[in-house]
């Protein structure tokens, strides 16, 4: 469809008068009538055919939004008229005005210009009206910043200073509020990342406004600018490790964000302030502008630090592709030019704005002006890999990016495909430095972006791989991949789609292993229960014989058997958890079906913790060939408590499962461990939160109603049973907070246990510390920490006094101290 | 104020939206419908392959959330995989995850479709179609391999 004209600034009449309105009524239950009822006892009269005030403030909110979308008119001319429209309409619609700017301006970055061109339209033709909208915006930074809301403030100041472009602001104002913010980096005992981002806020506006700030204030400038200097010579950058996604520093430096913007910020500098990319629909207004009245900002003075402040935590900037990546295209801008900066923030930003709508997000990024200027299926590729990588999370699911990825080679199917493969084989590349955590994201979307296009990959140009080590990054990158796209597809599908020289990384039959299978296994102890056991499952016979026939089995563990049986004996389980997953294999449901059907035997052989851990074990030998079936039952097992979750902990850094303690299906199973258990306490909480809520508005209800009823006692008894659930509820959430603390508290006690072990077990045979093996147990440790900081950050005295103490191996200790930097 | 105001431009959401699509077997009315396929945890997934496994929807709507329940969509007569099923998770977040990003894409090579159901119900996994599919495979005319090959109607007797 064609574009639409937006707007004809000559036929667009300003929005009717607002209706009066409606008289309060006398009690809360007249409320409800309408005004038109008020009027008269006899015949309703039709009402006057008035737009309803939240018709009007949509079409408000509609026209502003859209300005600076595709048209047939120039954005020039369109902001004319919008400016036309809008100020005839400041008498009656003033409020709903400003806060629609003031929502626009923090919500919609990647137009930020349009914007304040527009607001700088609105000041030349209003004064007064520029004034308000200024302190508007002010008390709504203020807001945002006592709200923890750091990444829209910054779109905020960024605003403010592209409005000293538009005449709106006066720049000496602007600068005395820059000095303000870099002044926080004086400020005593405050969080480095509390200073991080007011010069973060700083630097990020002088693509903008640097060179207005420059021209008129050039002392107060360099001074701001020696001051940050010093301030980021000084800050401590522990960090920085635990954040890259590659670890060398060949052939992008992966370096740390504010020294990125600072680097970028003295080439533009060096530039004198020249800036090119940013479109600025305000010069073709110029003659109008620089007639108005400018205002100046109050003085500001950041919000005092609190102990409920949360800062974002820093950033290491993802680069991957520079000017040798398309030779034939437009040079793509350097990693340290201003224009680099730009682009990344407003394609960034317009993810975040889009992210629900696939489509609509592709386009929005595949019409990002410049496209013949700048190589822009490549900053998309870049940027979109830089939110899928980022650590310590992406800023959103996982799979929204393979989805968003796919819609963009839906719209450009002769050019990103190309670059997709080119970032694919990059990527591969430089596995041997890659972060696990991100070879990890890397592996899940590779696989499951071939699943939507045949599995189809030159796989031969990987052969490389097959001369490596079994366990080293990319032979281990492949044998993940085929792993994963079996899981998409079948095993005879993998076997057919890589060369046969691949067969030694491609994944095993995902059979069931049954120990009391064959007719040879006639010896083993147990296997004429097994049988027993198979002829009673098929009969549908009851838990109650189940237990019958397992009385049997002799526990090699002691000399006498208890009455009960009830005692730990492995055999027991053994052969009912081997005998009854090998009757339910045929399928996911099925195997639900048993692990339902013979719950309480299940809860009784497991009683124990080493129950726990054997039935773990035995679910292992029996599907070791399907990862994907020990995931699911692992995870049916923990919401069905036969096992809890620091069984499933300790059973991945079990001996037995040493052979198989790098491969990802193992982290998968202890994060979603993990992510169970966070969930279960914030559902308890939840329900505390909700009934606490019922009593107060229980409280509320009395105390609102007559105060006839003195009867303390009634009250009492109405409260009773909330309260005593309250109290019970109390008790589950402390339970269940201790269980999640222990469970974390025996993950980081296992990985020291088994890290000494390895650093140890070097020293003394004299050999290099790090290994595969090594390194992809420490990034592990350190995707814990990353994963689930928020909650970690809860046990930091515990973990410094406990387990992470001086007299750890210093690589150990660097990891804990990484995590602590980050919020520090 | 700040927290609170919003854009309708960016509170669209057409991929979580219902569809026009109403089961016209449900026991209720069309409010009651609307009420719960708002608050369903529960999708639809359709134009399955018949071969495709409860593995390979496991792994591919996994991507969203964690799954409660999956139920293979059955021929009523044969009681085999018809070409349809249901997928459960635990949260409603979840699902309009998968709705957003898994809903048009790719399983089993096959281009699959998910809308909101109003939950499961015994007797729902079963196809509505007279042979004991799904109505849409008792009429096409296409060859689909992946679906019994030609709609039923076209079948030879």
């Amino acid at each position: 469809a064609p574009p639409r004209p937006l707007l004809s600034a000559a036929r667009l009449a300003p929005l009717p008068a607002p209706p009066q309105p409606a008289r309060p009524g006398p009690a809360a239950s007249m409320s409800r009538r309408r005004h038109s009822d008020e009027n008269d006892g006899g015949q309703p009269h039709k009402r006057r055919r008035t737009s309803e005030p939240s018709e009007i403030e949509e079409r408000l909110e509609s026209l502003i939004c859209r300005v600076g979308e595709k048209s047939t008119s120039s954005l020039e001319s369109n902001l004319e008229g919008l400016a036309g429209v809008l100020e005839a309409d400041l008498p009656n619609y003033k409020s709903k005005i400003l806060r629609i700017l003031c929502t626009v301006a923090r919500l919609l970055p990647e137009k930020l210009t349009v914007y304040t061109t527009l607001v700088g339209l609105l000041n030349a033709r209003n004064y007064n009206f520029g004034g308000e909208f200024v302190e508007a915006m002010i008390r709504q930074l203020k807001e945002c910043l006592k709200a923890n809301m750091y990444n829209e403030a910054v779109y905020l100041v960024r605003f403010l200073s592209d409005l000293v472009n538009c005449h709106v602001i006066a720049a000496p104002s602007m600068v005395a509020m820059f000095e303000n913010f870099v002044s926080v980096t004086q400020e005593e005992d405050v969080p480095q990342v509390r200073c991080d981002w007011y010069v973060f806020a700083f630097l990020s506006s002088l693509p903008w406004v640097g060179k207005e700030l420059y021209e008129k204030k050039d002392a107060e400038m360099d001074r701001i600018l020696s001051q940050t200097e010093s301030y980021l010579k000084r800050r401590q950058k522990i960090h920085v490790p635990m954040l890259q996604v590659w670890s060398a520093d060949k052939p992008h430096p992966q370096e740390e964000y504010l020294d990125c913007l600072w680097a970028q910020i003295q080439k533009l500098k060096k530039d004198r302030w020249q800036e090119r990319h940013i479109l600025r629909p305000y010069l073709a207004f110029d003659s109008i502008l620089c007639e108005a009245l400018q205002h100046n900002l109050p003085p500001f003075t950041p919000p005092p630090h609190t102990e409920d402040s949360v800062y974002p935590m820093p950033r290491v900037i993802f680069r991957m592709f520079d000017y040798t990546d398309d030779p034939e295209g437009p040079v793509m801008p350097g990693s340290h030019s201003v224009e680099r900066f730009v682009i990344e923030e407003n394609l960034h930003c317009i993810i975040k704005s889009h992210w629900k709508e696939r489509k609509t997000c592709a386009a929005q990024l595949l019409s990002y002006p410049g496209n013949n200027k700048i190589p822009l299926n490549y900053h998309i590729v870049e940027v979109v890999f830089a939110e899928l990588f980022q650590l310590p999370v992406p800023p959103h699911i996982e799979v929204m990016y393979t989805t968003l990825l796919i819609e963009l080679c839906k719209l450009q199917p002769g050019s990103l495909p190309q670059v997709l493969a080119q970032a694919t084989e990059m990527l591969y590349m430089r596995l041997d430095t890659m972060n696990t955590t991100c070879i990890d994201r890397f592996m899940n979307w590779f696989s499951h972006h071939l699943s939507n296009f045949q599995f189809r990959w030159s796989w031969e140009d990987w052969s490389d791989c097959l001369t490596h080590d079994l366990d080293k990054p990319k032979p281990k990158f492949v044998r993940e991949v085929l792993e994963k796209c079996m899981r998409l597809s079948y095993h005879q599908r993998i076997i057919d789609i890589v060369p046969a020289t691949f067969s030694v990384l491609s994944p095993a039959n995902p059979s069931c292993i049954y120990k009391y299978g064959d007719e040879s296994n006639k010896s083993l102890p147990g296997y004429t229960v097994a049988l027993c056991l198979t002829i009673a499952i098929k009969n549908k016979t009851s838990n109650d014989e189940i237990f019958g026939i397992l009385k049997d089995v002799p526990n090699p563990n002691q000399d006498d058997d208890d009455d009960e049986g009830f005692t730990f004996n492995p055999l027991k389980i053994e052969v009912f958890v081997q005998t009854l997953l090998h009757l339910a294999a045929k399928s996911f449901s099925h195997s639900f079906s048993a692990l339902a059907k013979f719950h309480e035997v299940f809860k009784t052989l497991a009683e124990s913790d080493e129950g726990k851990l054997h039935v773990l074990r035995v679910v292992y030998e029996v599907w070791k060939n399907h990862p994907q079936m020990i995931a699911v039952l692992v995870d049916k097992m923990i919401r069905t408590q036969i096992v809890d979750c620091a069984a499933v902990a300790n059973w991945i850094f079990s001996p037995e499962l040493a052979h198989d303690f790098t491969r990802f299906y193992i982290w998968e199973i202890l994060h979603s461990t993990i992510r169970k258990m966070n969930k279960h306490v914030v559902k308890i909480q939840k329900e505390l939160e909700e009934t606490k809520a019922r009593l107060a508005r229980q409280h509320k209800r009395r105390d609102s109603d007559d105060d006839d009823d003195d009867d303390d006692r009634s009250s009492d008894r109405e409260d009773g049973p909330l309260e005593e659930q309250i109290e019970r509820l109390q008790e589950k959430v402390e339970s269940a907070q201790s269980e999640q603390k222990n469970l974390f508290l025996v993950i980081f006690q296992r990985f020291i246990m088994i890290l000494t072990e390895h650093l140890v077990r070097c020293e003394t045979g004299g050999i290099d510390v790090i290994t595969p093996w090594y390194k992809n147990c420490i990034e592990r440790l350190q995707q814990i920490f990353l994963q689930h900081h928020q909650i970690i950050q809860q046990y930091m005295l515990t973990l410094e006094n406990l387990l992470f103490t001086a007299e750890l191996d210093h690589h150990i200790l660097a990891v804990f101290q990484q995590f602590c930097a980050l919020q520090a | 104020m700040c927290s609170v105001a919003m854009l309708s431009v960016l509170r669209s959401d057409s991929y979580a939206e219902l569809s026009q699509y109403r089961d016209q077997h449900f026991r209720g009315n069309r409010y009651d419908q609307e009420r719960l396929l708002k608050k369903s945890c529960t999708l639809y997934v359709g134009n399955l392959s018949f071969y495709t496994t409860e593995e390979q929807i496991y792994e591919l709507f996994g991507k969203s959330g964690d799954i409660k329940k999956i139920i293979m969509g059955l021929d009523k007569v044969k009681k085999t995989a018809c070409g349809f099923c249901f997928v459960e998770y635990y949260s409603r977040g979840d699902a309009e995850n998968a709705m957003r990003y898994i809903n048009g894409t790719r399983l089993d090579d096959r281009i699959i479709r998910t809308d909101w159901d109003a939950g499961f119900k015994e007797g729902r996994q079963y196809g509505r179609g007279r042979s004991g599919g799904q109505v849409r495979d008792e009429y096409r005319q296409d060859y689909d391999a992946g679906r019994g090959g030609y709609g039923k109607v076209v079948q030879p007797q």
